[in-house]
């Protein structure tokens, strides 16, 4: 599994790549909260390999789905700076955090934000 | 604005521990917080993702926890998912995806919960690179 990609697991990662887009198009985040658990429980990821594949996929999809979006007018690009420039500190506190934690601590953890997101999208 | 700012940095530490992009806090901060719509505020989120997750991947890519090319795979293949969660966006009634997609959330949140609990009882835990994680290509 490792050298090949046979095609269930092309499949699979084709799936995981559809249904993170739809939902980085639908409510503008990265789909890391849809990307992360299907590498995990699907495709057989740990915590921390999930975290980073899912970041790298997501700078593909939010470029894209920004690219989208700027075509409809609705990119304002001081106020992404304003939660962006902040938020690319705080990546490097994360990453830096996440090799300190163990990986059943962060499942826990990404649960928890999991039904943080989920309440989110309840109340707003 | 400063709120804005330091909601931007907590969702960038979120971004770096979860592997998320951080638009679950940068969508509400622009919306509530810098009062853009809401059809705005998500695409302005995903405009701030891009280089949040940039960085985090690339630090990530050092420590060894970037599969790149099953990484790139999943992006690439993520384009007709983004352009038919943009066109649903605008055609389906926004309360009814929202309410879908937090019950799907809450379900893999019991998901990871009942792996950990599982995962307390045995005793061959050794974390990241045991079991059938694909190596680093």
């Amino acid at each position: 599994m490792a050298r090949g990609l046979d095609s269930g697991r092309a499949a699979k990662l084709a799936l995981t790549g559809t249904a993170a887009g739809l939902f980085s198009g639908l409510f503008g985040v990265g789909g890391g909260t849809v990307l992360v658990p299907l590498l995990v429980l699907w495709l057989g990821y740990g915590q921390r390999r999930a975290a980073g594949t899912s970041l790298s996929a997501i700078i593909v999809i939010a470029a894209m789905a920004t690219i989208m979006q700027g075509a409809y007018g609705n990119v304002e690009v001081v106020k992404a700076l304003v939660v962006g420039v902040p938020a690319i500190g705080g990546v490097l506190v994360g990453t830096w955090v996440q090799q300190r934690v163990n990986t059943e601590t962060l499942g826990v953890l990404f649960a928890l934000v999991l039904i943080g997101a989920a309440v989110e999208l309840i109340l707003t | 604005m400063i709120l804005a700012a330091v909601i931007g940095g907590v969702a960038g530490v979120l971004s770096g521990t979860f592997g998320v992009g951080g638009g679950i806090l940068f969508v509400p901060a622009l919306a509530l917080v810098l009062s853009l719509s809401q059809v705005k505020a998500e695409a302005t989120s995903l405009l701030a993702i891009v280089p949040v997750a940039l960085v985090g991947a690339l630090r990530q890519y050092r420590y060894g926890n970037v599969h790149v090319r099953e990484g790139l795979i999943v992006g690439a293949l993520s384009a007709a998912g983004v352009a038919g969660g943009v066109l649903l966006a605008n055609v389906v009634p926004d309360r009814a995806l929202k309410l879908m997609f937090a019950g799907v959330m809450v379900l893999v949140a019991l998901q990871f919960l009942r792996r950990f609990v599982h995962s307390r009882t045995r005793t061959d835990v050794e974390g990241e690179h045991g079991g059938s994680e694909p190596k680093l290509q």
